[in-house]
């Protein structure tokens, strides 16, 4: 269910798929190791160039790690004290990776800002050097060069990439609540313009090899190069390295010359932004922008911006001095501290824990071509696994078929896909209204309509087509697992996979196992779910299961809020404003207000007076009227095609009057309204975990802020409690409950957190 | 799918006229298969092959066609309505000839009960016609076939946008003067662009030039590597045309201008002067230069092919034996023009022939840098462990028996047409040099078999899709 746009800053981070640090843990360098032979960093002269090759044996990706700063400054030492050495070539021999980024682990040893901010000196000291290198430097880059990986390359002077489709330049610093540390904040501005340094920096987007040619960070692209005489990958490094050493030496006896010419345009550009007031212009123009889509919340963008301004205002000194002084105080924030947890979750959750399956799944059947259906297709297809999409109408399956061909075209449009790939994706897809070719399906997602007994009817019938081998998994939201699989001739195939709406843009998938599912249909679920590229937490089998059961309290007390005269857009701004990527009554409208009806109902017959709040007739009274949320164009709020703004739906208003209720002044302050919504939804995560619904906590945060939207900055549910303290939590949950009742009870483990303050979910 | 064909020779009368010319005749074993019928090669003709916008540029694509059959007629005296059935190879075509076989044929004066039809194969289009006509013998529907091609660069269809095509479509339909002025103010800038023939892949948008570069890289083939093959092929071509053995080439009166009796493509240069040439598709790193590649060109070329029976009967001293050809298909992105390393071995293998077995080897040289990395692909055994499924490597042809007359890069390279040439040339060689066993590859398309207990057969492979070569196997 969940249907949330996370937007922001979130999103782009839920999307991205860059790894600016290792998911290893530090390694420890003892004495002895960096005495013996270099290991991370090599050179060879090839005539009169040196060429530097970079490779972390321990890792699968390069990260600027002490181990790899030492050996580089080892290495430079040697080279420059070389006077036969007339340029010299950076590169790494690790497949799909330039560096990486800095190495988290790093920065998360360092115990104060002081600590940190002398880091960041010592790495814009050592690229300095290389800036200032007296022969030329080429930077070879084949893969990831981002964070501190694209700082060093950007203080090379000259740069060649490979136009592969994982080279992919950026500084996703912002996403981990940083900033670049090494000099980016400096160098970047003058390499790619005021606008272009900030936009790269404050959303941490990923830029492909052609677009950073165009934008100035490369000077030249290399073709990726097929089979040849040796594996595809290691001859095109080879092919990069030779052109790379061309250049070089093309550099050094000034045949190439490192000055651009520079287009009228980008003349003009230059102009007008050494213009004083353009830039004060600019700078203020930025932050109000930062203002309204942080809402105050990441105090990063912020400082990147300080940083830039103290560069271009102030001269090279004072700029380096507040990048290092921010960097420093940045690195000590809970916000900064929340997303790298949330990094590093997400990291984890993107592995498969329960091994290989026994059989791999390669042809995949889905129930039901609504949008979950489609959606679930749509994420399937270009993945290379064989799909169908059956449901039991034409007009099902042509709106199901066109969904996953919108889905591929806009890419095409996007040119992030060729018109000739796009139907080559959609060769795999096969929508249909019977069950033929089910019996060589090795897995069934059903996506059909809320029903246990329609539930039942279709699980009875594909079992009776279906191999024995085959997986039967549920895309419901909130019906007990083990209910549907109790109409299944075998359980130990059953299973849960919650899927969020839009599936191709939501990153979360919820799995949800029942006593009986066996280990391989987990690791077969997973399997399909990694492959799809889902972020994946696997959950234990109950009402609402970990997502659902968490956001239907929220949504609940959203109700009461509005019953209480809080309008729509206020409950959104108060959401928004706490830090949720969607408000309230927006997600309502977004998950759809039927879907929250029958939630609201269904979970308030399982776990009681608990989840009660708002009356449920409200939800059930805009669905009898056709208010179902953004689907059917009007919920809270009235949805035109092409209308930016929406406006609240005045017949829901009315119905809101219809059931008013009196608010209590004691607990109505926006803070209060706030706390009342955020407040139940930690409770009730915290008791998923006290019942065993989920496995940790880890995943616990996943699921609250890739599924339902939960503030990113705060890192999650549990991490919040950790930040904000239980103590002061249950305090605030007391006063709630004195006027509500047991809705605010907080649960034993939260309990147990505030009497015990050394407690935490996250070390 | 890579097709290879085998062309059978029959040279006995003669080889032993040719007292200049000492041959050893070789005692291997007759290509003939039981219960296949023997095709052969009566003759081959083309127009002389000439750069885009010369001579040829006032004419149309079915002149050059019709110039080549007439040819072809005149050579082999043959009777009009003998001829079953005739096939051409073309790939861009010209609109209003899209059938410009049935077109050339009427102009030619062929009879016009004979049906004709045109195939498109891109580079390996006339192999796909050649390999056709083996096909339409074989399968017993005829006994005469005349198969040929033609490319005309000089003009090609330049249309308006899709959008402005849409709009004047429209127009067609609109009923109003109101409609056709909504539609006509509807025009903007951005519908007069021009929509040019794609020289590039379909389902990849990689131009052949950009492709052909990458695949020199991936080999690691050197620009002075690509340049000495290109001056071989010049000055090998050179020799040829002045010792007068391109005895394919038919003299073309073009009307308005002079009499073309000569290729004006073949310009041997020095390593020198071609090292000063910048790479014309990847800038600025890459090997591949206008020197190194095949240049655009106008052409056509036709042949008559016969069952055995009917050429003998006919009083005919048939060329060759077609014996075998096989298509080969790969990835066309990375592996597009690697289809000869791939046929060769495998029509070899149909053959049970070896690499040492032929005598005459004609592969089509899109590019110096293609045909470098082929040889390269061919010497590896790495490449074919991890791509072919092979034990150990194909082997490569040894030079001296490679494209000793020239090739596409000096002769030219008329899309359409080069198949023809390739397997006549074989031919032609075999016959000169005394050999047997000839092979044609190409990276585009089509071969075709045929045996008989005669001395000569031809395997010609040809390979498909923007990147074949189409092989022949000489029998002698």
């Amino acid at each position: 269910m969940a249907g949330v746009r996370a937007a922001g800053v979130f999103s782009r981070f839920a999307n991205s798929k860059y790894s600016l640090l290792s998911g290893h843990a530090s390694r420890s360098l003892s004495v002895s190791s960096s005495v013996a032979a270099r290991t991370h960093v090599s050179y060879e002269l090839k005539d009169d160039v040196a060429v530097i090759r970079l490779n972390d044996p321990t890792s699968k990706v390069n990260t600027l790690s002490v181990q790899m700063q030492a050996e580089l400054t080892e290495v430079m030492g040697e080279v420059w004290s070389n006077g036969a050495v007339k340029s010299a070539v950076f590169i790494s021999t690790k497949p799909g990776c330039f560096i990486a980024g800095a190495d988290i682990n790093m920065i998360q040893a360092c115990k104060s800002s002081e600590e940190v901010t002398s880091l960041s000196r010592e790495g814009q000291k050592m690229f300095e050097k290389i800036e200032k290198s007296p022969i030329p430097i080429v930077a070879a880059i084949n893969g990831s060069c981002l964070g501190g990986g694209l700082e060093f390359a950007i203080a090379c002077q000259y740069r060649v990439a490979t136009k592969s489709r994982k080279t992919i330049l950026g500084t996703p610093e912002v996403m981990l609540g940083l900033l670049p540390g090494a000099g980016g904040t400096q160098r970047l501005p003058k390499m790619v313009g005021l606008p272009g340094a900030f936009d790269m920096m404050l959303t941490g987007r990923n830029i492909r090899a052609d677009k950073a040619k165009k934008m100035g960070l490369v000077h030249q692209l290399v073709d990726p190069l097929g089979p040849g005489l040796k594996p595809a990958e290691e001859r095109t490094i080879e092919y990069l390295e030779e052109v790379a050493v061309g250049v070089a030496k093309g550099i050094a006896n000034k045949k190439v010359s490192l000055t651009k010419e520079k287009g009228f345009m980008q003349k003009l550009q230059d102009t007008v932004m050494g213009l004083g007031p353009v830039r004060k212009q600019i700078y203020k123009t930025v932050s109000d922008k930062v203002q309204k889509q942080t809402k105050g919340l990441y105090p990063a963008p912020v400082k990147i911006i300080e940083s830039i301004q103290a560069g271009v205002e102030q001269g090279g000194e004072a700029g380096y001095v507040a990048e290092a002084t921010n960097f420093g105080k940045l690195a000590m924030t809970s916000e900064s501290r929340a997303l790298i947890g949330l990094y590093q979750g997400q990291v984890i959750c993107k592995k498969n824990h329960y091994g290989t399956p026994e059989k791999e799944v390669k042809k995949l059947a889905i129930l039901g071509a609504g949008l979950m259906g489609a959606g679930i297709a749509q994420v399937s297809v270009d993945k290379g696994l064989t799909t169908i999409l059956k449901d039991t109408a034409v007009d099902g399956i042509s709106r199901g078929e066109q969904q996953v061909y919108k889905g591929l075209n806009d890419k095409v449009k996007k040119k992030a896909l060729t018109s000739f790939a796009r139907d080559t994706i959609l060769s795999n897809l096969s929508a249909q209204l019977d069950y033929s070719s089910f019996k060589s399906a090795d897995m069934v997602i059903e996506a059909v309509f809320e029903d246990i007994n329609i539930k039942h009817k279709v699980l009875k019938e594909v079992e009776a087509v279906i191999p024995p081998h085959c997986i039967f998994a549920s895309n419901t939201s909130a019906l007990p697992i083990k209910d549907i699989a109790a109409a299944s001739k075998r359980p130990e195939k059953v299973i849960g996979m919650h899927y969020f709406s839009p599936v191709d843009k939501m990153q979360l998938l919820e799995i949800i196992t029942t006593d009986k599912t066996s280990k391989d249909t987990t690791a077969s679920a997973v399997s399909v779910g990694l492959k799809q590229g889902k972020i994946i937490i696997v959950v234990g089998d109950g009402p609402g299961f970990y997502t659902t059961r968490c956001l239907a309290p929220m949504l609940a007390e959203a109700v009461r809020v509005l019953q209480e005269g809080v309008g729509p857009k206020r409950l959104d701004a108060l959401t928004t404003s706490f830090g949720f990527p969607v408000g309230a009554a927006t997600l309502a409208d977004e998950v759809g207000i039927d879907v929250a009806a029958h939630v609201a109902e269904d979970l308030g017959k399982a776990f009681g007076s608990r989840f009660g709040g708002g009356n449920v007739d409200v939800l059930k009274t805009m669905v009898e009227k056709g208010f179902k949320g953004r689907k059917s164009g009007k919920g809270c709020y009235i949805y035109g095609k092409g209308k930016k703004d929406k406006s609240v739906n005045p017949d829901a208003e009315e119905i809101l009057k219809k059931y008013k209720l009196a608010a209590h002044p004691a607990i109505s302050t926006d803070s209060d309204i706030q706390y009342r919504l955020v407040s139940r939804f930690v409770n009730e995560a915290v008791l998923c975990l006290q019942e065993n619904i989920l496995r940790n906590p880890v995943e616990g945060d996943i699921g609250a802020v890739f599924g339902l939207g939960f503030p990113p900055c705060l890192g999650g549910p549990f991490r919040f409690v950790d930040s904000f303290g239980a103590e002061r939590l249950v305090g605030i949950m007391k006063r709630f409950e004195d006027i509500y009742g047991n809705q605010f009870t907080p649960c034993q483990l939260l309990l147990d957190h505030a009497k015990n303050p050394s407690k935490k979910f996250h070390k | 799918s890579w097709r290879f064909f085998f062309l059978s020779f029959r040279k006995i009368y003669t080889i032993l006229k040719n007292s200049l010319l000492i041959i050893q005749t070789k005692s291997k074993k007759t290509l003939a298969r039981p219960n296949v019928k023997n095709i052969v090669l009566v003759e081959g003709v083309r127009t002389p092959f000439l750069l885009s916008g010369t001579t040829y540029s006032d004419l149309m694509p079915h002149d050059l066609a019709r110039a080549a059959l007439q040819g072809l007629l005149h050579r082999t005296a043959i009777p009009k309505d003998v001829v079953d059935y005739i096939i051409y190879g073309t790939v861009i075509q010209e609109v209003k000839t899209s059938n410009v076989a049935r077109e050339a044929a009427l102009g030619a004066g062929f009879s016009d009960k004979i049906p004709s039809h045109t195939v498109t194969m891109a580079c390996i289009s006339s192999n796909q016609a050649m390999t056709s006509a083996v096909g339409l013998i074989a399968a017993g529907q005829c006994d005469a076939v005349v198969a040929g091609g033609v490319e005309f660069m000089s003009d090609v269809p330049i249309r308006h946008s899709r959008k402005m095509r849409k709009t004047m479509l429209s127009l067609n339909k609109a009923k109003t003067l109101g409609q056709r002025l909504s539609l006509l103010g509807s025009i903007r800038l951005a519908h007069l662009s021009p929509e040019l023939p794609a020289v590039a892949e379909f389902s990849t948008s990689e131009t052949m030039g950009h492709s052909a570069d990458r695949l020199a890289a991936a080999f690691g083939v050197s620009r002075v590597e690509q340049d000495e093959f290109a001056l071989r092929s010049h000055s090998l071509a050179k020799k040829a045309q002045d010792a007068g053995l391109l005895q394919d080439v038919i003299s073309f009166k073009v009307p308005g201008r002079d009499i073309v009796s000569q290729d004006n493509g073949i310009r041997p240069s020095s390593m020198e002067q071609m090292a000063k040439l910048k790479p014309a598709f990847i800038k600025p790193h890459g090997t591949v230069t206008a020197a190194n590649s095949s240049f655009l060109t106008d052409g056509a070329s036709a042949v008559l092919i016969m069952s055995e029976e009917k050429a003998l009967a006919m009083g005919y001293k048939p060329k060759a034996y077609l014996r075998d050809f096989v298509y080969v298909s790969q990835d066309p992105k990375d592996q597009l023009l690697l289809g000869p390393t791939y046929g060769t071995p495998k029509v070899l293998e149909r053959a049970g022939l070896t690499m040492s077995d032929i005598d005459v080897f004609e592969f089509h040289e899109a590019f110096a840098g293609q045909i470098m990395a082929n040889l390269k692909a061919m010497d590896s055994d790495w490449f074919a462990q991890t791509y072919m499924g092979r034990k150990s490597k194909v082997g490569t042809p040894p030079m001296d028996k490679f494209n000793l007359w020239g090739g596409s890069l000096s002769l030219g390279h008329p899309f359409g047409a080069t198949g023809c040439r390739l397997v006549t040339t074989v031919a032609h060689r075999l016959q000169k040099e005394g050999g047997q066993y000839g092979l044609v590859a190409a990276c585009a398309a089509g071969g075709q078999v045929s045996d008989t207990h005669v001395q000569h057969s031809l395997v010609v492979p040809a390979m498909i899709a923007f990147c074949t070569y189409a092989k022949h196997l000489y029998e002698l």
